[in-house]
């Protein structure tokens, strides 16, 4: 803890800054140190009062520190109290001095009253003095035994702050396995509560160097820990409920009894008024239910009215935590949400951050049904005092416009928009109709007509201007007065103070050059002037480009700048499948309200719990014990009918071991995901980029705008190469596993050589993995067999993961495959079939 | 797990400050408060209760216009640490009485010592006003609360009704009584806040009501309450629109959407006779919170017009219609509607014999406000301005205006017909029977009609 020396405030008399009023202070605690007079502690009471609101300011009174430590001899518990707090905030900053409160301290660890023994020890702990550590063994051995569960507690605590003061002294006196016995033992709640969160935190910081500490934190995970916990969970506070909760999420059960088992006993906490408990109980029937499709579903729906109960009741804060995470359940499965659209209309009261989440879960559940509707709702608060959410609420109904349900109505509305005469409306609404215009280009006679009547004048901001622009110059052929205004725009060019725009005038004036050239041929000369004058790099550039172009070929000028193009299908998503996976895996934590995985805004000693159930699959197969196999039992723990021979573990062995040290799947995504909040920017920004992705590459590349994801016409896949030295360890697979959907799942027919060559798993394992298709684990007997297999793209860490069942008395092969990238996963199925259907020929 | 808690006032200054874990600079709460005051400033609206600055994540919840706030570097479950925070406040106002800048600032030792038991190196060990009894020794030092601007949902039972004792909300759950005796009452308040959408032609388009069952109990030994609620109350709405058509006017089962219950609820016997048992520990606290999306009579219909009158000018008319029983009376009206931005002046015209209206146009955020006293149960009331813009008005002017928002509170009267038919205290006492109280109010949340 710093002095607290640098926030010192004068001016108010409330809070005073010299140095005079704390060596006052000195001499009045002096001259009460000693005394015995009558009265004395309440002239006490007040110099201690005065000296804790001074600290509490920011004033540094720590060269009282001496004084305190006299004036503490007493029996007033309220004096002891505040001396107490006092120490703890300066011990660290005064050493030496801290050293006179040990005794005192000490002894007071041994008082006959179990409240000072406790408040004592509490501080004793909390002096975070390295040097004086070898104090705190005693008085915490026998705090850990004390009669009274109150001095427990504190002791408990206790030894995590030896922890962190000196693992090493902590470690040695034995008192991890000390809290371990406390925790299965203690009839006290809250001391197991506190057991349970100290062992948690020494063993996960321990486990990176100790083998014995990530084998114990595992020991939390299992089943007797486990059911110790559930079957005592309602004597626990709610608080110590959410931290058992939070372990259970972590809990893989044996079978899907165990988990109904689970949930059966849970389902009365998702009725709490404590938004933590439900929140936490949720977390545990979602990541229960991953793999069990129905219920999972079921979970959906049983948890939505408590959500709804929790979102409309406490305070504004509390509610947008809950909302927040609402939101994500609507954003993973919006289907299930759309008859309850109404909850997510906005009050006129509700502070913004909370109506952002509003529109958007609004966005996503509009479905063929409930669109007029919404669409009605959002159109009224387009008109709405708060500009921002106008702006929203109008980008709203252009997403779901762009979502296809009832176009017809929303262009409409969209016009109507533009006719609204509000700077801020038309301005949103024309970057809307423009993207609108990507898709549905059959609609450009109506838009074309409404937008040819802005005068763009009335349009000022950048993005708007370089929609309009955008449009003039794709549609010159319709707009009567394209060249005109495109003109009158470019004798303004001094005054455009936007580059954007000044890059869009260049674009939009080339090809209404290209398709009106007797009246844009001036425009064109002027604007290319300008251009080659302009100050800006990339506006100079682009103007050049243009300039050598049409010098080169007016006609490759053309299939350059104004190549015949493609509606858009499907304008690129913000945030890629892997990252929302990764926010749920990480359910109930902030990563859900900050809807970035917690890689992304915290340290890694700081990730807190979650780490933890990831790292888990790779630390147990780190350890040679026999255990090494519980891991790839859990990769599809509920198919029982999934078993592993022991020659198959000689198999799975090898990648799986190097699995565990390379680096996590998904620090690859890190480096394309490395500006997600970026990327709508782009996709809206810079439309004509996108728009000649195929063509005007080159401009683009120039230009740096930085290309994103091209919507190209579906390209020819290209020829995939798998990466022969592929590693997943199976946490990692049983993880993706759960996330991922099903991107392909086909029959193949299995030649007669390759049925007859199928006598165990294992040969075709072999085979497979010539053709750099692995397997994680396999079973069955003959006629059927089960395999897991997974595959990596050789250039990126894109991983495929395959489920193949073949029987072969029918000589079928049943695959399922999912991939990260799913785009590819056809070109795999036909790979996966070319390699099957070699089987057994050699 | 948190690393620091503080409080601060609302302009900044540190009131409480306890690190738990000296993890976080000391300089945070400087770095909080900063960015929550230009969050407002730079346009984005208030800061969301939950951020972070350079790995460091803060959260808050507003009270008594304090601001209760927690650091931690640790990607912990947001839910649970505004619950804290939230609760935390809850036990301060229970051992001050009241909660506002001033007591808080009077008893900060108290509230450390608070601190020091609620929290241990960030983690919560109990936030019971009850087992916290045991370990808190400084007596709270009372502020006046007939000053101070009320707080709360409660607080409402201070003004007006002569029946209640005012003092018995702002009471410390450890202040010793002038006269030495406890007084033996219990407080049962069933607090609904309602929020209703009328299209522009009056049709309901949403409508909900979100309720809560609070206590407040001074009762010695901890005697078990039983609590009865509707025979015919349920609970989920399964079929939907099943229930609708005979629901429509204030007859009918009451059919709530969904609920949930403090933890010291017991419902064994709920099931079948809708009756909760619970002991209340002590301090206040919410026994059951509801939510009902079954249409109900709204208490108020509101009739908002606005027409051009001519060249620059226009003509708005609101019309508030009470629609409760006449022995009932709303108090604290306000009637809210924002003007088109070009509107200049406004002059009012109230009926005639209009008593405790007040009228006003805010120049800034160009709203017309409407205030009443109070409104009796049954009665009409009507207002007209008259605008004068200083531009001519291109587009529809109801695009422009709008819409009518209402706020108000109604004591003794709650719209989801909810009802508590006794409350009993099992365990007999040694003293006299105790006082109970069973309270009903209902306040808007948000009450709108479209232009």
């Amino acid at each position: 803890m710093a002095p607290p020396a640098q926030t010192v405030r004068s001016s108010s008399p409330s809070q005073p800054s010299g140095k005079g009023e704390v060596s006052d202070l000195k001499l009045q605690l002096r001259q009460l140190a000693g005394s015995r007079a009558p009265g004395v502690d309440d002239s006490k009471r007040e110099l201690f009062k005065k000296v804790i609101s001074y600290m509490t300011i920011g004033i540094d009174v720590s060269s009282l520190f001496g004084e305190m430590v006299m004036c503490s001899a007493t029996s007033d518990i309220v004096l002891k109290k505040m001396c107490y707090l006092y120490v703890g905030n300066y011990a660290k900053v005064n050493p030496d001095l801290a050293l006179l409160t040990i005794n005192f301290l000490q002894r007071d660890c041994k008082d006959d009253d179990p409240m000072i023994r406790g408040l004592a020890l509490r501080s004793l702990c909390s002096l975070r003095v390295a040097n004086l550590v070898e104090y705190l063994v005693g008085p915490l051995e026998s705090g850990l035994k004390d009669s009274n569960s109150y001095v427990r507690m504190v002791a408990v605590i206790g030894v995590l702050k030896l922890y962190h003061i000196s693992a090493s002294t902590c470690i040695d006196a034995d008192f991890p396995a000390t809290l371990k016995h406390l925790m299965l033992n203690d009839s006290d709640t809250q001391v197991v509560a506190n057991c349970l969160s100290a062992l948690q935190e020494i063993w996960s910081s321990g486990a990176a160097t100790s083998e014995e500490a990530s084998r114990e934190r595992e020991t939390l995970l299992s089943k007797p820990v486990v059911y110790y916990f559930l079957n005592r969970i309602k004597e626990f506070s709610e608080w110590a409920q959410c931290l058992l909760l939070e372990l259970v999420a972590k809990y893989v059960p044996a079978d899907s009894s165990e988990i109904f088992d689970i949930m059966n006993l849970l389902e009365d906490r998702l009725q709490h008024a404590n938004g933590a408990v439900v929140l936490a109980t949720i977390k545990v029937f979602l990541q229960l239910t991953l793999s069990m499709t129905d219920v999972h579903q079921q979970v959906y729906e049983r948890i939505k009215a408590p959500l709804l109960t929790l979102v409309s009741s406490g305070s504004p804060e509390q509610s947008y935590a809950v909302l927040s995470h609402l939101h994500l359940l609507v954003m993973r499965a919006p289907y299930i949400f759309s008859s309850d659209y109404k909850h997510f209309y906005c009050q006129y009261n509700e502070p913004s951050y909370v109506k952002k989440l509003k529109l958007e879960m609004l966005t996503a559940v509009a479905n063929e049904s409930n669109t007029y509707e919404i669409v009605t709702e959002l159109c009224e608060y387009a008109a709405n005092v708060d500009i921002p959410i106008a702006r929203e609420s109008i980008r709203a109904v252009g997403k779901i416009a762009l979502q296809q349900y009832d176009v017809n109505a929303i262009v409409d509305r969209l016009l109507q928009f533009l006719e609204m005469e509000k700077d801020y409306v038309t301005a949103e609404a024309l970057v809307l109709v423009k993207d609108l215009l990507r898709k549905y280009p059959q609609w450009s006679h109506d838009c074309i007509a409404v937008v040819g009547n802005i005068s763009s004048k009335n349009v000022q901001e950048p993005k708007a201007k370089a929609a309009l622009i955008w449009m003039l110059g794709e549609y010159s052929q319709d707009m009567q007065d394209a060249p005109y205004i495109l003109e009158s725009l470019i004798e303004n060019w001094e005054d455009e103070h936007s580059a954007e725009v000044r890059l869009h005038l260049l674009t939009a004036v080339m090809k209404c050059f290209f398709k009106r050239p007797p009246e844009t041929q001036k425009a064109l000369g002027a604007a290319l002037a300008a251009g080659l004058a302009d100050l800006h790099q990339d506006v100079h550039d682009r103007a050049l480009f243009y300039y050598r172009l049409l010098q080169y070929d007016v006609t490759v000028g053309e299939r350059v700048v104004n190549p015949p193009k493609q509606a858009v299908s499907v304008f690129a998503d913000t945030q890629s499948s892997e990252i929302k996976d990764r926010i749920f895996d990480e359910f109930n934590s902030l990563s859900v309200v900050y809807q970035k995985p917690s890689y992304m805004f915290t340290d890694k000693e700081h990730r807190g719990p979650f780490e933890f159930s990831d790292e888990l699959g790779n630390l147990s197969i780190g350890t040679e014990s026999v255990d090494t196999t519980v891991p790839v039992h859990k990769v599809e723990a509920n198919d029982k009918d999934l078993l592993l021979s022991t020659t198959e573990k000689e198999d799975t062995r090898g990648p799986i071991n190097d699995g565990a040290y390379s680096a996590p799947s998904y620090d690859g995504s890190l480096v394309s995901l490395a500006a997600p909040q970026t990327q709508p920017e782009v996709a809206t920004s810079n439309p004509s980029v996108k728009e000649h992705s195929q063509s005007s590459f080159a401009i683009d590349d120039l230009l740096g705008l930085g290309l994103p994801a091209a919507p190209a016409p579906a390209p020819s896949p290209p020829s995939l190469k798998l990466n022969s030295k592929a590693v997943l360890d199976p946490s990692t697979f049983q993880q993706k596993w759960r996330q991922l959907p099903i991107s392909l799942s086909q029959e193949y027919s299995v030649s007669p050589q390759g049925v007859s060559a199928l006598t165990t798993p294992q040969v075709l394992l072999r085979h497979m993995q010539t053709h750099s298709i692995h397997c994680i684990a396999s079973g069955g007997q003959s006629p059927n067999f089960k395999f897991f297999f997974f595959a990596q793209k050789a250039e990126e860490s894109s991983t495929f993961l395959v489920e193949c069942i073949i029987n072969t008395s029918s000589a079928k092969a049943q695959i399922k495959v999912k991939a990260d990238d799913q785009s590819a996963s056809q070109a795999f199925s036909s790979l996966f079939q070319s390699a099957l259907s070699k089987f057994g020929t050699a | 797990m948190i690393s620091q808690f503080f409080v601060l006032s609302q302009r900044g200054d540190n009131i409480v400050f306890r690190d738990y874990r000296g993890e976080v600079q000391k300089g945070s709460a400087e770095i909080f408060f900063r960015k929550v005051k230009f969050w407002k400033e730079d346009g984005e609206g208030d800061a969301p209760p939950i951020f972070n600055v350079d790995g460091v994540n803060y959260f808050h919840v507003k009270v008594a216009g304090l601001l209760f706030a927690a650091t931690t570097r640790v990607n912990v479950s947001p839910s649970l640490v505004l619950e804290l925070l939230q609760r935390i406040a809850r036990v301060v106002k229970d051992y001050l009485g009241v909660l506002n800048e001033d007591s808080l600032r009077k008893n900060f030792v108290l509230v450390y010592e608070l601190l020091d038991e609620v929290i241990d190196f960030g983690y919560v060990q109990t936030t019971s006003t009850e087992v916290l009894k045991s370990s808190i020794f400084n007596e709270p030092i009372m502020v006046d609360a007939g000053r101070l601007p009320p707080l709360g949902p409660a607080a409402i039972f201070m003004q007006g009704s002569k029946r209640m004792p005012g003092t018995a909300v702002t009471k410390s759950v450890v202040a010793n009584e002038p006269g030495g005796r406890k007084r033996e009452e219990i407080f049962v308040d069933i607090i609904e806040k309602i929020s209703v959408t009328f299209s522009s032609s009056g049709y309901i388009l949403t409508s909900e009501i979100d309720g809560t069952i609070q206590m407040k109990s001074y009762l010695t030994g901890n005697p078990e309450i039983r609590l009865a609620l509707n025979d015919d109350l349920s609970i989920g709405r399964s079929g939907r629109s099943i229930y609708d058509y005979n629901s429509s006017s204030g007859s009918g089962p009451v059919v709530l959407d969904d609920c949930n219950f403090h933890e010291s609820v017991h419902l064994d016997s709920f099931d079948i006779d809708r009756t909760l048992t619970l002991i209340p520990p002590d301090g206040e606290f919410p026994v059951m919170n509801y939510r009902m999306t079954q249409e109900f009579k709204p208490p108020f219909r509101i009739n908002a017009l606005i027409e051009e009158a001519g060249p620059l000018k226009a003509e708005v008319i609101i019309k508030v219609f009470a629609e409760f029983a006449s022995s009932v009376i709303a108090n604290t009206i306000l009637v809210q509607m924002p003007l088109p931005t070009y509107t200049t002046r406004v002059s009012f015209e109230l009926e005639p014999g209009a008593v405790g209206n007040t009228t006003d146009y805010k120049e800034a955020n160009k709203r017309l406000e409407w205030g009443l006293k109070k409104i009796v149960g049954g009665s009409e009331h009507t207002l007209r301005a008259k605008l004068t813009f200083s531009q001519q008005s291109h587009a529809n002017i109801t695009k422009e205006a709008g819409p009518v928002s209402m706020t108000f509170t109604i004591p003794m009267y709650n719209a989801s017909r909810l009802q508590v038919k006794y409350l009993q205290i099992v365990k007999k006492l040694k003293t006299d029977n105790p006082y109970r109280w069973v309270r009903y109010v209902t306040q808007a949340n948000s009450y709108v009609a479209r232009l």
